[in-house]
C-alpha cells in the first residue's frame, strides 16, 4: 500500500488491527486502520491529537 | 467465561494487551471504536454487543466520558463509572476531593478571571504551578517563577479564550525530589507502583519521556491510595504522589483512563491481568 502523502510503501504489520495507528516512515503521516479484511487493508488520515488527549 | 467490551478511539498496546490477557483467561473481550458507535434515545442493551462490562479506555478525555454517559443509559456497567470520570479528569474537582476526604494534596488556588489570577499571585508569592484543569501528559502544565512569565501566560490564555482558559488552578510548587510516583490502583488497592524520573524538566510525565523505575509499595502509599481511590468513586485508577519534603506523600492526581504501557516493563506482576480479573469479578458482584 502506499502512502496517500507522499506515495512511499507504507509498513504495514502483518498483525496490524482495525484502530492501530501506522506512520509512514518517509513523510510521518498518521494513518488509522479503518477497515481488515483478509489481506485487504483499508486506511484513513488518524485524527491529530487533541486538547483533551490523555489519561 | 465473561464476555465484556474494550471501548476505544485508539488502538494502543494497553487495549491489546487487555484484549490479548482477556482471550488467555478464557474470557470473550470485544475492542469497540467509539468514533463509528451509533447510539440513540431508543437504543436498548440488545441493540449491541458489549457483553456484560465495557472498560472504556478512549485516549479522548471528552468522548470516554459522553461514551460512558451513553453506556450507563443503556444500563450497561462501565470501568470507570461516568462520576469517576468526571472528577478524575479535572484537576480542580479532584483537589477539592481529595481535600475534602482529609487526603494531603498541594494547596491549590482557584481563580475565575486573570485579573483574580494576578492578584491571587500577588498574595501567594512564586515559583507556583499553574495547570489546565482538564489536560494530561504535562501538556500546559508550566511553572511560574516571577511576574513577568505569569503576565504573558495569562495574557495568552486570554488571547485564546477557550471554554476552560479563564479558569485558573494555581497549585504551590512541591519541594520535591526530581522524581514522582505512579501507583496503579485496583478497586482501591495499589497493585503496583513506579517513579517516574525527569533528568532535565519538571515534569514527569511518561508520555514526555521520564524514565520509569519500580517502587516498592509502602503501607503509608497503600493507605493513601486506598483513600484517594475510594474519596473518587473507585475503579481502575492511576494515584499520582510526590515527595514533599516537608509534608511527606501528597496525592497531586487521580487519573481516570490510566496508561501502563510504562510500568509493564519494570512491573513484578502482570496488569493486564490484574485488570481484567477485576472486570471480570465487578460482573459478578
Amino acid at each position: 500500500m502506499k502512502c496517500p502523502e507522499c506515495d512511499a510503501d507504507l509498513s504495514i504489520p502483518v498483525d496490524a488491527a482495525v484502530g492501530e495507528i501506522i506512520s509512514c516512515g518517509d513523510c510521518g503521516a498518521d494513518y488509522e486502520i479503518s477497515k481488515k479484511d483478509g489481506s485487504t487493508i483499508e486506511i484513513k488520515e488518524a485524527e491529530t491529537v487533541g486538547e483533551d488527549w490523555g489519561e | 467465561m465473561s464476555k465484556f467490551s474494550i471501548v476505544f478511539d485508539r488502538l494502543r498496546t494497553e487495549e491489546k494487551m487487555l484484549q490479548k490477557e482477556a482471550v488467555e483467561l478464557g474470557h470473550e473481550a470485544s475492542l469497540i471504536d467509539a468514533k463509528i458507535t451509533q447510539i440513540n434515545t431508543s437504543s436498548q442493551i440488545q441493540d449491541f454487543d458489549f457483553g456484560n462490562i465495557v472498560l472504556e479506555r478512549c485516549v479522548s478525555y471528552y468522548r470516554g466520558l459522553y461514551f460512558t454517559a451513553c453506556l450507563e443509559f443503556l444500563d450497561i456497567p462501565v470501568i470507570n463509572e461516568f462520576n469517576v470520570s468526571t472528577i478524575c479528569g479535572n484537576k480542580l474537582l479532584t483537589s477539592m476531593i481529595l481535600k475534602k476526604n482529609n487526603i494531603p494534596t498541594p494547596k491549590t488556588y482557584f481563580s475565575f478571571s486573570g485579573d483574580a489570577a494576578q492578584e491571587n499571585l500577588g498574595k501567594i508569592g512564586y515559583p507556583v504551578v499553574i495547570k489546565p484543569i482538564i489536560g494530561s501528559w504535562g501538556r500546559n502544565v508550566m511553572p511560574l517563577k516571577d511576574k513577568d512569565t505569569a503576565d504573558a501566560i495569562i495574557e495568552q490564555r486570554e488571547i485564546t479564550d477557550g471554554p476552560l482558559d479563564r479558569i485558573f488552578y494555581l497549585q504551590e510548587m512541591v519541594d520535591r525530589p526530581p522524581r514522582d510516583i505512579r501507583v496503579i490502583t485496583i478497586g482501591d488497592k495499589a497493585v503496583t507502583a513506579m517513579y517516574r524520573k525527569s533528568s532535565d524538566s519538571f515534569k514527569t510525565n511518561i508520555a514526555l519521556g521520564a524514565e520509569p523505575e519500580i517502587c516498592d509499595i509502602t503501607n503509608e502509599m497503600e493507605d493513601l491510595c486506598a483513600k484517594a481511590s475510594k474519596a473518587v468513586g473507585g475503579g481502575i485508577l492511576g494515584v499520582d504522589l510526590m515527595e514533599d519534603k516537608e509534608k511527606g506523600l501528597v496525592v497531586h492526581e487521580v487519573n481516570n483512563t490510566v496508561e501502563f504501557k510504562g510500568l509493564v516493563k519494570v512491573a513484578n506482576i502482570n496488569i493486564p491481568k490484574e485488570m481484567i480479573e477485576f472486570a471480570v469479578n465487578s460482573i459478578r458482584k
